[in-house]
């Protein structure tokens, strides 16, 4: 792809909307961290996640498994599987941001919701890029620094459940979802994912049950026909 | 096991990223494969809030978590940020517990 020029109030504009999206995306890292450590991990492991796996539905769905008494090893599985959609973007972006050798190795880490939605609509190469990076960027810094703040504020004010905090985590899965709900196909899926979730809990080890709903979306996904619909 | 567990997960994640940038987009256009890949994060959503409010280990409960989530859709539907829905169902839950 050539460098398109992009108008200098653009730019501004872009990295202006980027930067809100930021501070108020990465400023949530503090109710991850006071979730993390309230569901058994310490400090270190709480911020060792932010840094290395960044991408806040998998870490809020690994601590998840874990506060529900699964193995270590099922969060991790969950994790994955809910990281796949950051491969989806990367397939999206890739002809648009057009990185290369050690600039995409280092753009990779930052490749995540919100990146995405601020620079998918770009029209150039470069304000792409600009959306990308600023958001990215920017959600990476608050997002480990709020990590870490909540995770000391959550080990010191003791027993999570008298703030509600384990309510805190489906709330903030919900939010995360909500805006794709407003598709039919969508919201019959997770209707029928937590349903077949929540009949298998009873019978399944922990952690098991989000995975069978994963396979429930493979499932659906396989056999509809969207000419169905009409 | 839990750092083993948080490591592979976290190294795991970012190759997914990084996948996505470096494989030809052609093996997305393939409609099962793209269909099913646009439902995995909703169901697997789905059923976290379902486990993380109606359970508890292996049994299924009804408690301050289920008002939490209901507090929680008020607000959505109010179309409030992300922070004010995640700490007013956290307020909600610890109100009712208060009671």
């Amino acid at each position: 792809m050539t460098e398109p020029v992009t108008e200098p109030e653009d730019r501004r504009q872009i990295v202006r909307d980027s930067l809100g999206v930021g501070i108020a995306t990465g400023t949530y890292g503090m109710s991850f961290g006071a979730v993390s450590v309230a569901s058994g991990l310490d400090v270190a492991q709480t911020c060792v996640l932010s840094l290395l796996m960044f991408t806040g539905a998998s870490q809020f769905a690994m601590v998840g498994v874990l506060a529900s008494g699964g193995a270590p090893l099922s969060g991790a599985l969950t994790a994955l599987l809910l990281g796949t959609r950051n491969t989806l973007y990367g397939l999206r972006l890739a002809p648009l941001l057009d990185f290369t050798g050690r600039r995409r190795l280092a753009a990779a880490h930052l490749l995540i919701d919100e990146s995405t939605a601020m620079s998918v609509t770009r029209t150039t190469t470069s304000g792409a890029r600009t959306g990308f990076l600023t958001t990215g960027l920017s959600i990476f810094v608050l997002w480990n620094l709020f990590t870490l703040v909540g995770a000391v504020a959550g080990t010191a004010i003791g027993d999570p459940r008298t703030y509600g905090l384990d309510a805190a985590v489906g709330a903030a899965f919900l939010a995360l979802l909500w805006p794709r709900l407003r598709e039919r196909r969508n919201l019959l899926v997770g209707l029928l994912a937590a349903a077949v979730a929540l009949g298998v809990v009873p019978v399944t080890a922990a952690g098991v049950p989000v995975l069978v709903a994963g396979g429930v979306a493979v499932l659906v996904g396989a056999l509809w026909r969207p000419e169905v619909r009409r | 096991m839990t750092w083993l567990a948080i490591l592979a997960a976290g190294v795991g994640c970012y190759l997914l990223k990084l996948a996505g940038l470096s494989v030809p987009a052609r093996v997305l256009r393939r409609p099962v494969v793209a269909r099913a890949a646009d439902l995995i994060p909703v169901a697997l959503l789905a059923a976290l809030i379902a486990i993380q409010v109606f359970t508890s280990g292996p049994d299924l409960v009804l408690d301050a978590r289920a008002a939490a989530l209901a507090v929680a859709v008020g607000l959505l539907l109010l179309r409030a940020p992300f922070l004010v829905v995640v700490f007013g169902a956290a307020a909600a839950a610890a109100l009712l517990r208060l009671l």
